[in-house]
């Protein structure tokens, strides 16, 4: 049969580094289709392609039997693909109505745009989803949810053939979950294929037809979903044997217990207005915690709360070296705990300063002498980092854009380090890094730790959590689920904890 | 959104790399290059260039573009804008005299022209205060914070003095505007002066170095434990401050002081000196002597044409000139 | 089902909170004004006073249209002085000539804003500034930095003067005129909507496959022609094409744009509220002379600087408050 999708062979790469290769992607129509694969395998990419956001660098993208050269998202709206982008790709600010009409508003007879008709038009189809809204009202105040079907509102407005849906589900509650649910079933009714990306695997189970696995930039799998099972997918996803994992799964316990130092931190059953329903853990001096989950378990929003960065709605966080109540991301750092945050450029790196002031700067006031920077001692303790980290730098006067990615977390490490934290969060302390560069990270990690400092360590790999860890928490959907010893973890163990427990919230 | 992709330098090749080298050098170094061909061409041309007089007029003249353009850079490099230089610069040009020939001053003369120094640029520093308050804490735009007392500074200086032109024979206060020290104009010493104190604050202060790093991330230096919102007052109140003695300055030339006209479209030349200077609209630089540079080549540009028979107004349009190269080469070098 | 017909006051109110406090305050004003003044709405100074703030009130609309898309029109004061000496020279040839060439001058400068911000990503705070400059700088060289006086023979004093219908002055009926069809136009067209959406998200309107480089370039070509017609309207009404003025102008536009609760950051925004904001910061002058002239007190017209100042003050102080109830999260 013809697919109303199909891309095969393609390629893309972002100055030279290889996102896409030969990757391809076949959609049936009136399908409800998964991708799934792990951080950086490459599915947004694909996505944004046949969207008309990336262009293309090779390869061919069929849309019902014939080749398109969709090269604007205005293109693709109009070849029948309407997409729902993980960052809604709507306006808050404008009316409902607007938001599913824009660019396609029912007209008058003198050409202006008909508003009876097209607050009617967009009020019959919410309708449709059992979505009762004042449909003039500013989308902005509805809740994520609705502004999720308001999304899906205009893709069947625009009599879509494809509807993208990219990390629909990451942000909503189970009640809303349900009612998007009802609405991609609505959908397939009428013909229309779903192509869904989601990080969590129990949900293709309720509504997906077929599943396309991907990993690192290329496509692995593509399967009927009711003909595989969760620890199958996982273990395609990450590249490891599905057996291994199961036969680990069933030896998970026992192992000696790290030696505890004194407990530094320790959180009991908190939560926050995004991300945290009930999560507790500690962190004791001179161990490394591991936090575990797939993405959107909770992982970033744990280490925001921790730092002082959100506020907590329920639960108790003590810190031993500081007030248990952090407001500031100052006030964290003079209680001694330190964030290396997941986003190196947007949250981390100055990229006009130089590898010198970046490593410093939040060491400033330590540094401060009668106002002015003590450029002594910041030149010894610059240099010092520099030999210790191996940081390969032109000199401690290079900006700090100029690095590669692996030294420039070097010496954001080093900025954390410098401040002689008791606690120190690791956001993904080696995304991006190269093999060398993060097995260096790694060591300074454990060198540290082993003179006293306590760490905080999220990963979205395994391996680096199951050879680094002392402990591992795993968090699932906001809850910390359970807790693993090492030693005795392994990489297997740890996936299924993961799935296992996704099983379990399953049934 | 596509942030993420966007090339790494050490990613690019190497005749890449040294193209973009030279590419930064020449605008790197284009405000130079400018001013040397200004004072080249002026050489050839401009009857009298080389006459002492006229680089005290140049001097004179330039001190207060200076001044305020250094004020302007910091608050620039903080990624913001200030519209209230001119009318803060009114406000402390109108008080000034108020105070001095005021019945009390006139009774304490030292202490009459103390106060008329001091009390008009702490007028000003609280209305830096003010925009900065409302930039950091109202997270209102830097454009629109200052716009309030863009209109409004001046329409107090206007309520102060009734809109009337205030002269007055003060051989104390015109000191600032018609001094001078080894030949030079005191206003010229000035700037420099500030100019150092100000590039110290930049280079080696610990204001400083969370100044750019606010300019340059503010997300990270928030992160980083940088007192981001603080630091951000900071820079509008130096602002705010320089302008107001720039306003003295602008008193003291002319021995007179008119509300309506002090520091009117300051705005425009202190932002265009910083600009010229190599100041990034999106902040985390703040070349100080850059800025001074700035102001020297837009004065140099107005005497130029000025002096050669261009009329004044021909200068405007010279100005809008310099600006828009001036920000298209920043952004072409930023893409 | 809902009355999607007939206009609802309770929906319109419930959906425009932000234009609310310019309309009330707006009210009051002229019911304070009615009431204290003999004259205050006699037609006399009706007319006059519409008549001397239609020139701000195009310019302020023209800016609404630009800061609805985030951006910024700083020339526009300058341009309204340029084209009023466009106007003044065009006169001899009467008012079917000089409109049409004192708009297109202004469009021209418009454009050229729009090529800056759009094809040479310059920032449009920037990019505006420059022209503001140009545009003061060629107004004062094709007018030899004197004012041009108008030809009292052609038709082009009948702007002024004459009255529309025998009712209203022509100025008047021409500002309503472009009111009514640029509000129809943010309202009720494609390109309206696209300006609102394209300042409430960028990245989102062009996911949405709208034509975010045209409605910018319409924006600044537009605030570029209105400015071109308060020019024609500044030389009409001062009888000579005005080099020297629209100082501050730009100041007075965004102030009356922001007063009627556009949002700076553009997407949500009304051209009607900006009319309103407009009469509302000219009435402020008018009240004052009213205030002058019964002797009791004797403010000098400079108060209305500080007092714009401080309306424009607290209509931002209410916008951020609005604005952050709306978000949260600090980083």
């Amino acid at each position: 049969m013809t697919h109303l999708i199909e891309m095969s062979g393609i390629c893309k790469a972002f100055a030279g580094v290889i996102a896409l290769q030969d990757a391809s992607l076949h959609v049936q129509p009136g399908e409800v289709h998964a991708i799934i694969g792990q951080n950086g395998a490459g599915k947004s990419t694909l996505i944004k392609i046949l969207t008309g956001v990336y262009r293309k660098d090779g390869g061919r993208v069929m849309i019902g039997g014939q080749q398109t050269k969709i090269s604007t998202p205005r293109e693709a709206q109009d070849a029948g693909i309407a997409t729902i982008y993980q960052e809604l790709s709507l306006v808050p600010l404008r009316s409902v109505t607007e938001n599913v009409m824009m660019g396609y508003e029912p007209r008058t007879r003198f050409g202006m745009i008909d508003w009876s008709a097209a607050h009617l038009k967009t009020q019959e189809i919410l309708l449709r989803f059992g979505v009762d809204i004042d449909v003039r009202a500013q989308l902005g105040t509805y809740s994520t949810a609705i502004q999720q079907l308001v999304a899906i509102a205009r893709a069947v407005s625009m009599k879509a053939q494809l509807v993208i849906m990219d990390e629909a589900t990451s942000s909503l509650d189970d009640q809303e979950i349900d009612i998007l649910f009802g609405v991609v079933r609505e959908l397939k009714k009428e013909g229309v294929a779903v192509l869904y990306i989601s990080h969590f695997l129990d949900e293709l189970y309720q509504i997906c037809d077929r599943v396309t696995i991907m990993r690192d930039g290329q496509t692995v799998g593509q399967h009927v979903i009711a003909e595989t099972t969760k620890l199958g997918l996982i273990s395609e996803m990450l590249g490891r044997d599905p057996e291994e994992i199961e036969a680990a799964g069933m030896t998970a316990l026992g192992g000696q217990k790290a030696q505890p130092g004194e407990v530094l931190l320790e959180a009991e059953g908190i939560a926050t207005k995004h991300g945290l329903k009930n999560v507790s853990m500690s962190v004791r001096k001179g161990e490394i915690v591991g936090l575990g989950g797939l993405l959107g378990s909770g992982r970033t929003e744990a280490a925001r709360v921790l730092f002082g960065l959100d506020d907590l709605t329920n639960g108790k966080i003590s810190y031993k070296t500081g007030p248990d109540r952090l407001n500031t991301p100052a006030q964290a750092i003079e209680a001694g705990v330190g964030f290396l945050t997941e986003d190196r450029k947007r949250e981390g790196i100055i990229p006009h300063m130089s590898v010198r002031e970046n490593m410093t700067l939040a060491l400033l006031p330590r540094l401060k002498k009668m106002g002015r920077v003590d450029r002594k001692r910041e030149t010894e303790l610059v240099e010092r980092f520099i030999t210790s980290l191996g940081i390969k730098t032109a000199g401690m006067e290079q900006p700090i854009r100029e690095l590669s990615g692996g030294n420039q977390q070097k010496v954001l490490l080093a900025r954390w380090l410098a401040l002689d934290p008791k606690i120190l969060i690791l956001d993904e302390p080696t995304r991006g890094v190269d093999v060398g560069a993060k097995f260096e990270i790694q060591s300074i990690i454990r060198d540290y730790v082993e003179k006293g400092l306590g760490v905080l360590l999220i990963s979205s790999e395994f391996e680096e959590l199951v050879e680094g860890a002392d402990r591992i928490v795993v968090l699932q959907d906001g809850y910390s689920v359970t807790e693993l010893q090492n030693p005795g973890v392994t990489e297997e163990s740890l996936i299924a904890a993961i799935a296992h427990h996704h099983e379990k919230g399953a049934s | 959104m596509s942030a993420e992709n966007k090339p790494m330098s050490s990613t690019q090749g190497d005749g890449l790399r040294r193209l973009s080298f030279d590419w930064k050098r020449i605008s790197k170094n284009g405000g130079a290059l400018a001013l040397l061909v200004i004072l080249a061409f002026n050489i050839l041309v401009t009857p009298n260039f080389l006459h002492p007089q006229t680089l005290f007029v140049n001097i004179s003249q330039v001190a207060t573009i200076a001044i305020v353009a250094v004020g302007m850079t910091l608050v620039i490099a903080t990624g913001g804008i200030d519209l209230s230089v001119g009318a803060v610069m009114a406000l402390a040009g109108a008080l000034a005299p108020l105070i001095f020939t005021s019945p009390f001053a006139q009774a304490n003369p030292e202490l009459g022209l103390a106060l008329a120094i001091v009390v008009p640029v702490l007028v000003a520093l609280v209305c830096g205060v003010f925009n900065g308050f409302m930039v950091s804490y109202l997270n209102v735009q830097p454009i629109v914070a200052t716009l309030i007392f863009f209109i409004s500074g001046r329409g107090i200086a206007l309520v102060l003095t009734n809109g009337n032109l205030q002269t007055f024979t003060h051989p104390g206060f015109s000191y600032l505007g018609t001094g001078k020290v080894l030949g030079f104009p005191f206003q010229g010493y000035l700037v420099v002066v500030i100019a150092i104190i100000v590039w110290w604050l930049v280079n080696h202060s610990v204001f400083g170095r969370q100044l750019l790093a606010v300019g340059g991330n503010e997300k990270a230096a928030k992160l980083s434990g940088v007192p981001v919102k603080r630091v951000k007052i900071g820079a509008y109140v130096i602002c705010a401050g320089l302008s107001g003695i720039a306003g003295l300055i602008v008193v003291a030339i002319n021995s007179a002081s008119d509300a309506a006209r002090i520091g009117n479209l300051m705005e425009l030349d202190a932002i265009a000196a910083a600009v010229v200077g190599g100041t990034l609209l999106q902040g985390g630089k703040a070349p100080i002597f850059g800025a001074i540079l700035g102001a020297v080549i837009i004065q140099l540009v107005k005497y130029t044409l000025l002096a050669n028979g261009v009329a004044d107004e021909v200068a405007l349009i010279a100005k809008a000139g310099i600006i828009i190269m001036a920000v298209y080469v920043q952004q072409a070098r930023k893409e | 089902m809902l009355d999607t017909t007939a206009f609802d006051l309770r929906r319109y109110l419930q959906g425009n909170t932000h234009t609310i406090g310019v309309w009330i305050t707006l009210i009051v004003l002229i019911l304070f004004g009615l009431m204290r003044y003999d004259n205050f709405g006699g037609a006399y100074n009706i007319s006059s006073f519409l008549n001397y703030n239609a020139m701000f009130i195009v310019i302020a609309v023209g800016m609404c249209f630009v800061i609805l898309t985030g951006g910024i029109d700083l020339s526009v004061g300058s341009v309204a002085a340029f084209t009023s000496v466009v106007a003044a020279y065009l006169s001899p040839y009467g008012i079917q000539v000089a409109l049409p060439g004192a708009v297109a001058a202004g469009l021209a400068i418009g454009a050229i804003n729009a090529f800056f911000v759009v094809a040479m990503r310059i920032p449009p705070f920037i990019a505006t500034l420059a022209t503001m400059l140009g545009a003061k700088g060629g107004a004062l060289v094709i007018s030899g930095a004197q004012t041009i006086s108008i030809d009292w023979g052609s038709n082009f004093t009948k702007l002024g003067m004459e009255k529309a219908f025998g009712v209203l002055p022509w100025t008047i009926v021409i500002t309503a005129i472009m009111v009514v069809g640029l509000w129809i136009v943010l309202e009720k067209t494609s390109l309206g909507r696209t300006v609102l959406a394209v300042g409430g998200g960028e990245d989102a309107s062009t996911m949405m496959g709208l034509s975010v480089i045209k409605a910018k370039v319409f924006v600044y070509v537009l605030s570029g022609g209105c400015a071109g017609m308060a020019g024609l309207f500044l030389a009409s009404g001062f009888g000579a094409g005005q080099p020297l003025e629209g100082v501050g102008w730009e100041l007075s536009a965004i102030a009356s744009v922001v007063v009627g609760g556009t949002l700076l950051t553009g997407g949500l925004g009304s051209v009607p509220a900006t009319v309103a904001g407009a009469l509302l910061l000219g009435l402020v002058f008018n009240i004052l002379n009213f205030e002058n002239g019964r002797g009791v007190i004797s403010l000098s017209a400079y108060w209305q600087m500080v007092i714009r100042g401080a309306f424009l003050f607290v209509v931002i102080v209410f916008q951020s408050r609005v604005a952050a109830s709306g978000k949260k999260g600090v980083v």
